[in-house]
């Protein structure tokens, strides 16, 4: 079970959070016209890569604020979170 | 009848206290102290099962965790429990126990027929012959197969003990209070850190209660007594005995079974049976010690043939001799320890020793004792079905391929030692890459993957002296990291006696002419022909060589027979051990109790109970619940000897002629406050929200990104800015995430706050032509008229002093309300609504009624809103803005969903108007057409019509908007129905919508 570090309320136990995805996923503007491969992109294409990915939790049970996590698809680690609105480098 | 084999005095058991216990039937008795195993050895029992696949004697191997063959069925306190080691189950008064894998008895078990048909049963045997005919797998074959074999036999009873989840934090997590587990959290805890100790057996001190060493001028036991009772009065030390670490997982997180009452005959009022710990490391020191390993030679499996190390532990800690003319057969130096404690208790042993000159301090000894010694020599056989009798022993030359003649002497055990094979499951779970050390012909753990250590034995480390210094060093530094203290111990003098090198030999070769089974596994009969069959077939990879033969497949996970297979494999490949490689080393290290993994969430306790705040009220008036999500609803009220479709149908008529009252409280609601709510509302909902005015509600629909609908519900602009959102019971969780995640991620400029108030109101929906009469009568001060209150209206009030919010909607096609009071006020409106009801003939109706009363009139629900129906589907396009862009729109341009002859809700009644459609059935064009017959479309949802007194469903209908009048078939091959229906509007009820704006 993984440990996860909430910017807001600090290491809490997985069974805290929800899984949402790749945080690197921009939706596209509102009233934007936009190509269908676009918007494909947006809703059914993720990369699914093994290594170092940036993803979204929501900690559910805890403060209810969506974060981004850091973490190795294959070993789990987890580099560093950030808020939602937090500038990453 | 005497314990003939329990010697007079010495062992750690407590001899004042005898037990009496039943094996087989049969009573024996033992001391507190005793495990099972040792009792029955006391007692001169050697035979205790059957084996796996060939039904051979089984007897002991091991003294512990390793145990392959003493498995039995255990009987506590009236309940059972199937495959216990006889070996860690603890002696208590009353135990009864009894062999499995046999019938009709272990002395005398039919199956063992199999032993003289083993030629015909090698590896794959199963997977050649039972093949075909196929259909003869599942009538013929298998139920055969699993008589056969198998283990124990679970209880179907229900289990009445308790078990119980703990979630721990400590700095240091050590596994094993052998010497390094105590030298390590003895140095840590001086320096400040938590530390949990966990030792699996019931006695701290690991090899230091069997082994003759000194330790600071005091012996091994000694020693370890001192520190455990000093690490116990420590308040930063957790000491845990019958406490088995066996899992490692991520973020160095390790569960660990505690077998809190497994040793008592009955559990303590108030106590678990078991408890799991859950425990968040910041250190894992892994002091899981070594297993011994066997040696292979012919019937190596036979009931006498033991580990020397378990011969030992039974002598030293149970005071119990596992033979009195016993035959050493070892490798090592390991074996003289074993035969030294036999020669100190009056038993004359005799070793075989496979190395040349080996030269010790240990060998010095033993020859000085006496004792008689044949090196260069090995066991080829044992003899002896149920117990061994006497050993065939050989010469053997100095490459071990030749044997000299054989020669046959008497013996009643044979004790063997291969060397030792680190326990290195909690280093390798972790995730280490673990790393082969030819100094041991064994794999050690290399780099740490997380944050563990593994000391001593586990590590491959052999010598006290090294261990102690090793696991000092490793407590006071990882310690020192976290609490920054620095606390010297001052190390103690170490005696023990020097060992030689052991010898590369694990196999004795097959006498020419002869064709013992020589058994890798133990537990699951896998010999070295199998091996040698599966790599002559063809297979490779140790992974497949495992499933193919078995081996290490059984409940003790190859503990003892793993490394030796691997021996097999590289010597007959030609290839060096690492280059083979082990199999993976998974949780759990040994078989945990699925209470224990359960915990507490059995029966009611799996998930939380919600109620509304009308449940007594409900109780009282004989309402029949029904569960919705974690919510407990009336489904319906049940009067005299009414059936659920009676009840029903009355509820929902009375709804029709007069009127009824629903408890909506279990519908999800959120509050929405903030100056941009209206704008976050118009980009989630598909039709517009700007200009909605305040006291108005709206019926709004919500897609995902892919355009599929999300949930639907009415929102009500309370004041300014704020709004009152409801949701479907199901949905409540999810609209909730899905508003916090554009609000937070993808539009976090929106001023807007959500929060879940699903819990703070309670909900009354009063539905039919009569409702208005009753709400007059709540109300009295409000002008609650079709102009003062009009459909999708809302209005504040108070009612009877009690603030109440009241909306204009329905659910029932009828002219209806829902009325909301702060929950703690929820049964006070409830029995107001009844009370002053009576005259209007007001009648509670539960979820089945409320059901009937939409699918008559075609409102959609979870049924339709399935996750594969997107707006059209669902008769909802009307609600979808062309002016606005909102959640989803951009999907909607899909070609699926703009076909032609897309699907389409529609309704569904039988030409017989008698025969109930099941939901779920399929709508078909032909009911004779050959299989597989083409569904058009599925019934989503089926009532009795009140309004026409007849069956009627909902379905989702390819092409449905050209359908309605169509003659169909509904098939339903589960319930074997076949039923020609009718196509007709989804709406059955009132289809202008005249009732809900009456």
């Amino acid at each position: 079970m993984l440990h996860i570090k909430c910017p807001h309320c600090g290491m809490r136990s997985q069974n805290e959070f929800s899984y949402g995805g790749d945080a690197s996923v921009k939706r596209p503007d509102l009233n934007k016209e936009i190509s269908d491969e676009e918007w494909d992109n947006f809703v059914y294409n993720r990369k699914s890569l093994r290594g170092k990915h940036l993803e979204l939790w929501q900690h559910l049970s805890g403060c209810r604020q969506w974060i981004k996590v850091e973490r190795d698809t294959a070993t789990h680690e987890i580099f560093n979170t950030y808020k939602a609105d937090e500038e990453i480098s | 009848m005497t314990q003939k084999f329990r010697l007079e005095n010495g062992g750690l058991i407590n001899r004042d206290k005898k037990l009496s216990f039943k094996f087989n039937g049969k009573t024996y008795y033992g001391y507190e102290g005793d495990t099972l195993a040792s009792a029955l050895i006391a007692n001169g029992v050697h035979l205790v099962g059957r084996s796996f696949k060939y039904h051979r004697p089984r007897g002991f191997f091991g003294a512990g965790v390793d145990e392959p063959y003493a498995i039995v069925q255990l009987y506590r306190n009236n309940e059972t429990e199937p495959n216990i080691k006889a070996t860690e189950q603890e002696l208590f008064e009353g135990l009864v126990a009894k062999s499995v894998n046999c019938w009709p008895s272990v002395n005398f078990d039919i199956g063992a027929i199999n032993n003289f048909l083993k030629i015909f049963l090698p590896a794959g045997f199963y997977y050649k012959t039972f093949m075909w005919p196929k259909s003869f797998w599942y009538r013929v074959y298998e139920p055969f197969i699993r008589k056969a074999a198998g283990l124990g036999v679970a209880s179907t009873k229900h289990d009445k003990e308790r078990y119980e989840h703990k979630y721990e934090y400590c700095d240091l997590l050590i596994a094993g209070s052998g010497p390094s587990g105590l030298a390590s959290a003895y140095a840590a805890a001086k320096n400040g850190a938590t530390v949990i100790l966990a030792e699996d057996k019931p006695r701290f001190g690991g090899s230091l209660l069997t082994s003759d060493v000194n330790i600071g001028n005091q012996s091994g036991e000694d020693w370890a007594n001192s520190i455990i009772s000093e690490l116990k009065e420590m308040p930063n030390v957790v000491v845990k005995n019958r406490s088995q670490v066996f899992g490692y997982y991520d973020h160095n997180m390790l569960v660990m079974s505690e077998k809190v009452s497994d040793h008592l005959p009955k559990t303590k009022k108030h106590h678990p049976k078991q408890r799991l710990w859950y425990i968040r490391a910041k250190e894992v020191l892994i002091s899981s010690g070594s297993i011994e390993r066997p040696l292979v030679f012919g019937n190596n499996d036979t009931p006498g043939v033991m580990l020397s190390s378990a011969a030992k532990e039974y002598l030293k800690v149970y005071g119990v001799l596992v033979g009195k003319n016993p035959l050493v057969f070892t490798n090592n130096d390991s074996g003289y320890e074993t035969a030294i404690e036999f020669k100190k208790n009056g038993v004359n042993p005799i070793i075989l020793d496979s190395r040349v000159n080996p030269q010790s301090e240990i060998i010095d000894e033993a020859i000085n004792l006496g004792i008689k010694i044949k090196f260069s020599h090995v066991v080829v056989a044992a003899q002896g079905y149920k117990k061994v009798s006497s050993a065939d022993i050989a010469k053997i030359s100095d490459d071990k391929k030749q044997l000299g003649a054989i020669e046959n002497i008497n013996c009643d055990c044979i004790c063997v030692s291969g060397f030792w094979t680190p326990t290195i499951h909690l280093a390798s779970q972790s995730g280490n890459k673990t790393k082969f050390k030819e100094e041991i012909d064994a794999f050690v753990p290399g780099t740490s993957k997380q944050k563990e250590t593994t000391l001593g034995a586990a590590n491959g480390i052999f010598t006290l002296e090294e261990t102690l210094k090793d696991s000092f060093i490793a407590g006071q530094d990882l310690s020192k990291k976290i609490t920054n203290n620095d606390n010297k111990i001052s190390f103690p003098n170490v005696v023990e006696k020097k060992s030689s090198q052991h010898d590369k030999f694990w196999c004795v070769p097959m006498p020419k002419g002869k064709s013992y089974k020589r058994f890798l596994d133990f537990q699951n009969d896998v010999a070295v022909s199998d091996i040698e069959i599966a790599l002559k077939e063809g297979y490779r990879s140790i992974e497949h060589v495992k499933r193919y033969t078995t081996l290490g497949m059984a409940t003790d996970q190859g503990k003892t027979s793993n490394l030796n297979g691997l021996q097999l494999v590289s010597d007959i490949e030609n290839k060096v051990v690492p280059a083979v490689g082990h199999t993976t080393f998974r949780p759990p290290y040994t078989p945990i109790s699925i209470g224990a993994i359960v915990g507490r969430e059995v029966g009611k306790h799996s998930k939380p109970t919600r109620k509304s705040p009308m449940h007594s009220w409900h109780e009282k008036n004989n309402a029949v619940f029904v569960d919705a999500g974690v919510w407990l609803r009336p489904r319906y009220y049940k009067q005299g000897s009414e059936t659920l479709f009676e009840a029903s149908k009355r509820e929902a008529k009375n709804v029709r002629t007069n009127v009824g009252i629903c408890d909506v409280t279990t519908l999800g609601k959120i509050d929405i406050k903030g100056p941009d709510a209206a704008e976050l509302l118009n980009r989630v909902y598909t039709n517009a929200w700007l200009k909605l005015p305040v006291g108005k509600a709206r019926y709004g629909v919500m897609l995902r990104e892919d355009g599929i609908v999300m949930d639907d519900g009415t929102t009500t602009r309370i004041s300014e800015n704020h709004y009152h959102m409801t949701t479907t019971t199901a949905q409540a969780a999810n609209v909730l995430s899905h508003l916090e995640y554009y609000l937070q991620l993808v539009w976090p400029e929106l001023n807007v706050n959500v929060v879940s108030t699903t819990e703070q109101w309670a909900g009354a929906a009063i539905a039919g032509p009569k409702s208005r009469k009753l709400l007059e009568k709540l109300f009295p001060n409000n002008d609650v008229s079709n102009e003062g209150l009009p459909f999708m209206g809302y209005m504040e009030s108070e009612l009877f002093g009690v603030k109440a919010r009241i909306f204009r909607i329905s659910f029932s096609g009828e002219l209806a309300y829902e009325v909301n009071v702060e929950s703690d006020n929820g049964q006070f409106m409830w029995e107001k609504i009844i009370e002053l009801g009576q005259e209007f003939q007001v009648q509670p109706y539960g979820t089945e009624a409320l059901s009937t009363l939409r699918i008559e009139m075609g409102h959609v629900a979870g049924s339709e809103l399935d996750g594969r129906t997107i707006s059209y589907d669902t008769s909802l396009e009307g609600l979808i803005s062309k002016k606005k862009d909102f959640i989803g729109k951009r999907s909607l341009n899909r070609e699926a969903f703009n076909s032609s002859d897309r699907q389409k809700i529609v309704g569904v009644v039988p030409l017989d108007k008698k025969t109930s459609i099941p939901e779920g059935s399929h709508l078909v064009k032909d009911a004779q057409a050959p299989l597989p017959n083409k569904k058009l479309g599925h019934i989503s949802a089926s009532c009795w019509s009140v309004e026409h007194d007849n069956p009627f469903s909902l379905a989702i209908l390819k092409d449905g908007k050209n359908m309605i009048g169509e003659k169909l078939f509904v098939m339903s091959p589960l319930k074997n129905k076949v039923i020609p229906v009718e196509i007709v509007s989804s709406h059955y009820v009132d289809p202008k919508g005249e009732r809900v704006r009456s």
